[in-house]
């Protein structure tokens, strides 16, 4: 490169000099950096790498942002205020993926190597990632944790030993959500006769829960009509004309991004009660219904935790990671939707790698041992209050077959400036769920040649 | 002085008409081969096989078919996204189905049934030129995901509609490891760019680049615009099947049609446009700079973590790669194979250049 600074010339080289700039910058300095780091801490740090898939660019910023950016604050409050885990440091790095699996991909395996141990779970942050990772992470021994999202049928941990779609699948809350309705109506038995509109974005994740749905309406004898929204649905006026041609008595609207103000704005404009619409918890952030303006004002969502900012683990993320200047999002943000599923993503592993550590010692873990500590986690109310997070999560008790946890799903209500939580916890049918979270498994088995596990074996 | 091609005089037609007529080049593209076969799989660590040289590799497949026909033959196309599409469905379609079926056989026929796609969108070209054409790829682009979302049959009727793809086996041998999925990429894509680049070479190739000149002469002066332009449809649509159904089966490990949306369509237009339009090695070096860029300002970035706050950071990436698209752009229009030609031009004159 010393003709790149020679002025002679210049024009005919400048392009080749800017690529091989851009180059060296790129791959020679942190390759260099990164051999040099471990030399710097010493070999057998007591630090475990927490890698986090991010999306803080793209159409869906607003909710990568939230969820790992929260994610990190929760890292780093275990480390200000409990000096790590067990007196393990976390370090943890952001991986910017723009919501796009090969980039999810590049992430995984740019981070999975680094630290002592390795990375002790990976967030995809994506349900196309997830399954774009499966048979890596299952190769590599390292779990995925997924909060709110993910490969349904991995609930069943006989057939995805790595995978954790924790607290709730969009099955699991399909059966809430039904039996919501049922307590509304004034019993299961009730729902007999009634009309149940489907909206749904026509994407992996919304036309999967036609199954549960349809079994659903049989045994209980309503009927459910789906009405297919075109990605990124911008345009849904003539969904909801359809949707009020059919007089519907319950909506279920399965909206993401810009896509559910853009649904509640249409279904105001149709004259559909927006209190008579349910929707998922993708539909269920601030983000998600402030843009709607007044239409939103009834609108209600399925939430597999709750929201708002007293809660006592957001004093101390306030009081010991923002009053130090090391927050991760605006700090307005904390203890909105997305926030708390950032920092529910953050208990998850922190308390997994405790309940691992109970076993394998007070020391960095691989990721084969946090999957461990995961497939043994069980928050009873009495963790979570310890943790400053009562009322905000449901309790878990994850096993080797139950990846899900048997959690719960609240029901909240956009008052028209928060969300108002307007029901208990209620639990999924997983008499329903989970006959076909088994047989999707099995049939995904099959495909692979995979051996279920034998769960038995592993009760320790 | 390093490249030399004076005083290699051919004494037959057929060294004349050689792929690579001089003798230099010849090696350089030899010793390439055996370095990306035989040295690459062995040396890089599986982080840069698995995750930077394989989906470099793939994207320059999908980035010579848009080049056949947006470079040669001139057909703007917005469609390559789909036909890869099509490619990957075809393919594990017919893996999965067929599973007595060669896999390179299987991926054969889904680059043929991409290709036959590609045709009947080509039939289009036939009444509307220029911009209109790239309308109706991209009335491809939207057919094709709708058609892919909405027949179960070709997702296996599994509910959620993505299918995971099963381990390719060739005797007995399964595909699995990194450097074997990288060899499988290499193999394929190194023979289709010589197919390729053979392929613009013949009177078939000259004849896309007839149309892509000027039409109206190249009908005055004999070329069978129809056959020609239909023709740039089906091997290209070919190619992008192909690449397609590589993309999924060696790199996601699943079809899924967000896999091949319009974002993809228009990233390899972009990689066809950085990387010189109407020339092969363009696709590699497009393909290599949109997918090793973001990765290498990424890289670079967290030599500042510390400094910079983190939401800065992911903003600046995107940022940095735009200013650098439109340099590239003002410095070299005509792309980055122009750069390479360029280079040729100085390593022969050195140290003496005039």
């Amino acid at each position: 490169m010393p003709q790149c600074f020679s002025s002679r010339r210049r024009k005919s080289v400048a392009p080749a000099c800017l690529l091989a700039f851009v180059a060296t910058l790129g791959f020679a300095v942190p390759a260099a950096a990164q051999t040099a780091a471990p030399a710097a801490t010493g070999g057998a740090a007591m630090e475990q790498f927490v890698p986090i898939a991010i999306y803080r660019t793209g159409p869906y910023a607003p909710g990568g942002s939230g969820i790992y950016g929260a994610y990190a604050d929760y890292l780093a409050l275990v480390n200000a205020r409990d000096g790590g885990v067990n007196g393990v440091k976390l370090v943890y790095e952001e991986c910017e993926t723009g919501y796009q699996p090969d980039r999810m991909i590049e992430c995984y395996e740019r981070q999975k190597a680094k630290g002592p141990t390795g990375a002790a779970a990976f967030t995809p942050s994506g349900t196309g990632g997830v399954y774009a990772l499966i048979d890596r992470m299952t190769a590599d021994k390292i779990p995925s944790v997924t909060i709110g999202y993910g490969r349904t049928d991995s609930s069943d941990g006989r057939v995805f030993p790595y995978f954790f779609p924790l607290i709730s699948n969009y099955w699991s809350e399909n059966t809430a959500t039904i039996r919501y309705i049922a307590e509304r109506e004034g019993g299961l038995e009730k729902l007999k006769g009634k009309k149940i509109a489907n909206v749904v974005m026509d994407f992996a994740a919304g036309r999967e829960t036609q199954a549960i749905l349809d079994a659903q309406a049989k045994r209980y004898g309503f009927e459910v009509t789906t009405f297919p929204i075109t990605p990124p649905g911008l345009d849904q006026r003539a969904v909801w004309l359809q949707v009020r041609q059919y007089r519907p008595d319950w909506v279920l609207f399965r909206g993401w991004g810009a896509a559910t103000p853009t649904g509640i704005k249409e279904a105001a404009r149709a004259g559909i009660a927006r209190d008579r619409i349910i929707g998922w918890w993708w539909s269920g952030s601030e983000e998600d219904v402030t843009p709607a303006g007044d239409a939103a004002k009834g609108f209600i969502t399925a939430q597999f935790h709750a929201t708002g900012p007293n809660y006592p683990v957001f004093e101390d993320i306030k009081k010991y990671v923002y009053a130090k200047g090391q927050g991760n999002v605006e700090e307005n943000r904390i203890g909105s939707v997305y926030y708390v599923r950032g920092v529910l993503h953050g208990v998850a592993v922190t308390e997994a790698m405790r309940t691992a550590m109970k076993k394998f010692g007070n020391r960095p873990l691989t990721g084969d041992e946090v999957r461990w500590g995961l497939e043994h986690l069980v928050m009873t109310s009495e963790r979570i209050k310890q943790l400053g997070l009562e009322g905000l999560m449901p309790e878990i008790k994850v096993t080797c077959a139950d990846h899900e946890g048997d959690g719960a799903i609240r029901f909240q209500q956009w008052d028209g400036a928060k969300w108002v939580m307007i029901s208990d916890w209620i639990k999924s049918d997983q008499s329903m769920v989970r006959p076909l979270i088994e047989a999707s498994a099995a049939q995904f088995a099959k495909e692979k040649g995979i051996t279920p596990r034998d769960c038995a074996g592993e009760t320790n | 002085m390093f490249h030399r091609d004076a005083g290699a005089l051919k004494t037959s037609y057929g060294e004349e008409q050689a792929i690579f007529p001089v003798a230099l080049d010849r090696w350089a593209v030899v010793a390439l081969m055996a370095v990306g076969a035989l040295v690459v799989p062995f040396v890089a660590g599986p982080y840069w096989l698995g995750s930077i040289l394989l989906p470099c590799l793939i994207l320059s497949l999908a980035a010579i078919g848009l080049n056949i026909l947006t470079g040669y033959a001139g057909q703007l196309s917005l469609g390559s996204g789909a036909f890869m599409a099509v490619g990957a469905y075809a393919a594990v379609n017919l893996v999965i189905r067929l599973p007595w079926l060669p896999f390179p056989v299987s991926f054969v026929l889904a680059g043929m049934v991409a290709g036959a796609v590609g045709l009947a969108f080509g039939l289009l070209s036939l009444r509307i030129r220029g911009f209109y054409v790239a309308v109706a790829t991209l009335a491809a682009q939207f057919f094709i995901e709708w058609i892919c979302t909405h027949i179960p049959w070709l997702v296996l009727n599994t509910p959620s509609g993505v299918v995971s793809t099963p381990t390719l086996f060739l005797f007995g041998f399964g595909f699995s490891s990194v450097p074997s999925r990288y060899l499988v990429a290499f193999v394929t894509v190194v023979a289709l760019a010589f197919v390729a680049k053979n392929l613009i070479r013949s009177s078939a190739g000259r004849a896309l680049m007839a149309v892509r000149d000027h039409e109206t002469a190249a009908e005055l002066t004999g070329v069978d615009t129809t056959r020609a332009k239909l023709t740039a449809f089906a091997v290209s649509g070919f190619y992008c099947g192909v690449a397609g159904a590589l993309w999924a089966f060696l790199y996601l490990g699943n079809v899924e049609i967000e896999a091949f949306s319009l974002h993809r369509s228009f990233q390899i237009l972009f990689m066809v446009i950085i990387g010189g339009l109407g020339s092969i090695l363009g696709s590699f070096l497009g393909a290599a700079f949109i997918v090793l860029l973001p990765v290498a300002i990424a890289n670079a970035a967290t030599l500042f973590g510390e400094a910079l706050k983190p939401d800065v950071l992911a903003n600046l990436e995107l940022m940095i790669f735009g200013a650098l698209i439109v340099a590239f752009l003002i410095i070299e229009p005509s792309g980055l194979a122009r750069l390479a030609v360029k280079a040729k031009d100085r390593l022969r004159r050195w140290p003496l250049p005039y």
